[in-house]
């Protein structure tokens, strides 16, 4: 019988990858076009995002701790929960869920780089330059008053706030711009995975064969697609409105301000699973490596996430029950609601199923997931509880809603996103991440998360709004907004602690080896990090382990699939 | 040791097929091009008729035949187009494709038409009412599409003139004409409720 090696990789630094000086590395970010380059790339500017919109998050907390606090000013208020809700989906989340695509994706399906090298670069400078345009506002924008100005009419920008009239000046067009800007980026990039996952698969791996994350990686992307225009046209709209004099949002010449939250919602839902299925799929990688047993359901795991993506395109009006729909209307989009939990709780089980009866190994990729799987179900519960469209009358926008996506987005996408990060730090660094300053992030987290969010959702039950600058003594809520204050404080704490850990283990960490996790998909037959080109010869897979059938030539998967 | 394993070839691995990359990536553009549009088609019929002043499409719009039969007819050429250039027969390519263009200008021609008159003589502007608003936002982000693609067609048309244009890039061009038919496929729905629907 023929026989075909899939060969380990050589470390080789071709002359001058690693220039001596700085302006040598810099110079080689700019001209990359390597898949690899740009997934840290995105990552890292990501996390710089990320630092800052936390601290916005950290004074908003500081300035609600208290009753009639004075440590930030109204208008400041405003504009930081704009610019932390506006930062931490379009230039966290969105760039984690490109970096992670981009770095993983053509590894793990036996490519040698993206499908569309030079557009991948493309897709990254546009993201860069629209994070830059939003965050130039502070200086660029010229308000009311001339007082600098950010946008401040919160991260869904409801209509008629944005109209000339009440948005004076040009911050709510730096919003509008910058978001068309990281718009283009994300849609070349989404473009990019979907052909690669597609058209780049190595020999053998036909689609029942591809790692779990890679067919999340396209559900997600196809929801990117799909999603976002309704976002880029609705604020076209909007340009046209502020600058051509055009009425879709005017509601004194006819114009509705309920369509813009439609068009914002039919992008802004999907946007919520086209976040959260990118931590399932690093939750669908890590569970069965550390639990030592094949996933559980696979073909089970892809249609659920084919579903979520189908259904999410029919709930959007669930968040707004409360703008006056005919009851047919909330009753369908009640209904719609509730459906998305049936393959998400299938997914839920899935993953209990892999660990069921596995040789679980509690590394710090593990405990991310299990505590991930934990603060997801209960997001889930609470999202169940808003679905229902007469508790929803009493509970919108309080503080409620804002601990439930909270949930959803720190304990579910930002647990999986840590999970990635731990289980992928060795083979992008060549380093494992130091684990008890891990394990001090961990637990820190975890506290932090339950003593804010947990809490957070008490003062939504007494009635408290979200979007408040300040309130009065004596209401009930100041114990609960303290609490949560000191939770958010924690997080912050472990944040920083993650950041030395990433800075201190790219030098002083314990080198990774090839293959630290014992992991069975193609990207850890590479050296840490891979070269350049990946793969030498192009991998030939048999099964969905392909890495397995290597390692246990007597027992190989591909017999029994 | 891993290195020293060796898998026998899967027997799919030979002849292992997979779809052709631009192709895909155009489908993926069409996708999320086709998304845009419906929006914009959305906010189009949900405000017929709520204009709270004139003028209303029934007072000022006439149905565009001649456009339309020039757009659509662009269609045919650039198939004739592709048909010669993948039997070799470069006049005729040259001649087709040109036509296409030739189709494409005098559309725009027409719309540029049509604009005058309505901003000049029956004084619709995209400030003027709700109807203004949508219509011109409609038609011209689906005009601005046919620029774009002219402006293709132009590329490869002047590459073509200095012989450039070989067989090596017979699937781009099949992506551009592609990308063509999407732009025809989009006006026969603005067509539909622009002019049809929304009169």
């Amino acid at each position: 019988m023929a026989s075909q090696e899939i060969s380990q990789e050589i470390t080789i630094t071709p002359a001058g990858a690693l220039g001596s000086s700085l302006v040598d590395r810099l110079h080689g970010l700019v001209i990359t076009v390597d898949h690899k380059k740009l997934g840290l790339m995105y990552i890292g500017t990501a996390l710089m995002f990320l630092v800052i919109a936390g601290l916005m998050a950290i004074s908003i907390r500081l300035q609600l701790a208290i009753p009639v606090n004075t440590f930030l000013e109204p208008d400041v208020f405003n504009r930081f929960f704009t610019m932390h809700g506006t930062s931490m989906v379009f230039l966290v989340g969105m760039p984690l869920i490109a970096g992670l695509g981009n770095y993983l994706v053509p590894l793990m399906v036996g490519a040698r780089d993206m499908a569309f090298p030079r557009m991948n670069a493309f897709g990254y400078w546009m993201f860069l330059f629209g994070g830059l345009l939003l965050y130039f506002s502070y200086l660029g924008a010229p308000g009311l008053a001339g007082h600098g100005s950010a946008p401040d009419v919160g991260w869904f920008a409801y209509a008629p706030l944005t109209g000339r009239a009440f948005s004076r000046g040009t911050s709510t067009d730096y919003w509008i711009l910058s978001l068309l800007l990281t718009s283009v980026g994300s849609t070349v990039s989404a473009i990019n995975v979907i052909v690669t996952a597609i058209t780049l698969r190595c020999p053998g791996m036909n689609l029942m064969r591809m790692p779990l994350l890679v067919w999340l990686m396209l559900v997600t992307n196809f929801m990117i697609l799909l999603a976002l225009p309704a976002l880029s046209a609705a604020q076209m709209m909007l340009l046209i409105d502020r600058y051509l004099g055009g009425h879709f949002f005017d509601t004194q010449a006819g114009g509705s301000a309920v369509i813009w939250q439609h068009f914002f919602w039919i992008f802004g839902h999907p946007e919520v699973y086209i976040l959260i299925i990118p931590a399932f799929a690093c939750v669908s990688e890590i569970v069965p490596v550390f639990s030592r047993k094949p996933i559980f359901g696979y073909p089970v795991m892809v249609g659920a996430t084919a579903m979520i993506g189908l259904i999410s395109v029919s709930v959007w009006a669930h968040h707004m029950f409360s703008v006056g729909m005919t009851s047919v209307g909330n009753t369908f989009f009640a209904i719609s609601t509730f459906m998305v939990a049936v393959p998400t709780g299938i997914k839920i089980f899935n993953w209990l199923g892999t660990m069921y009866g596995g040789r679980i190994r509690f590394d710090l990729p593990m405990l991310f997931c299990i505590a991930f799987l934990f603060q997801f179900l209960i997001a889930g519960l609470t999202g169940m509880m808003l679905g229902v469209a007469p508790l929803n009358w009493q509970l919108t926008d309080s503080y409620f809603v804002v601990a439930h996506f909270h949930y959803t987005l720190v304990g579910g996408f930002l647990f999986g996103m840590f999970a990635g990060f731990y289980y992928w730090y060795p083979k992008a660094v060549g380093r494992l991440l130091d684990h008890r300053l891990g394990l001090c992030h961990f637990w820190l987290f975890v506290i932090g998360f339950h003593v804010c969010f947990d809490t957070m959702h008490f003062p939504g039950l007494l009635g408290m709004p979200r979007r408040i600058f300040t309130y009065d003594a004596g209401r009930g809520w100041e114990t609960l907004n303290l609490v949560t204050t000191l939770g958010a404080l924690c997080q912050a704490v472990a944040i920083l602690l993650l950041v030395i850990n990433i800075v201190r283990s790219a030098r002083k960490g314990k080198l990774a080896g090839n293959d630290p996790w014992d992991a069975w998909t193609l990207e850890w037959t590479t050296s840490s990090p891979p070269p350049e080109y990946n793969f030498a010869t192009p991998p030939i897979v048999r099964s969905r382990r392909p890495l397995w059938d290597l390692k246990h030539p007597e027992d190989p998967d591909w017999k029994y699939e | 040791m891993i290195s020293e394993a060796y898998l026998p070839i899967a027997p799919e691995a030979t002849g292992w097929k997979l779809p052709s990359s631009r192709k895909v990536a155009i489908v993926c553009l069409i996708l999320t091009e086709t998304s845009l549009f419906s929006i914009f088609v959305a906010g189009y019929v949900f405000y017929i008729g709520k204009s709270l002043t004139g003028p209303t499409p029934r007072e000022v719009l006439d149905l565009p035949v001649l456009a339309t039969i020039f757009l659509l007819s662009s269609s045919v050429t650039i198939v004739l187009a592709e048909r010669a250039f993948n039997r070799d027969r470069v006049g005729l390519f040259k001649l087709c494709w040109f036509a296409t263009i030739v189709l494409a200008g005098l559309f725009l021609t027409m719309t540029a038409v049509e604009w005058r008159k309505l901003i000049y003589h029956d004084g619709l502007t995209i400030s003027t009412n709700l109807f203004g608003t949508t219509f011109y936002s409609l038609v011209g982000l689906h005009a601005s599409h046919v620029i774009v693609g002219m402006c293709l067609l132009l590329l490869v048309f002047v590459f073509s003139l200095g012989g450039f244009v070989t067989i090596m890039h017979r699937e781009r061009l099949q992506m551009i004409s592609w990308y063509w038919h999407f732009v025809d496929a989009v006006w026969v729905v603005v067509l539909t409720v622009v002019y049809v629907i929304g009169r």
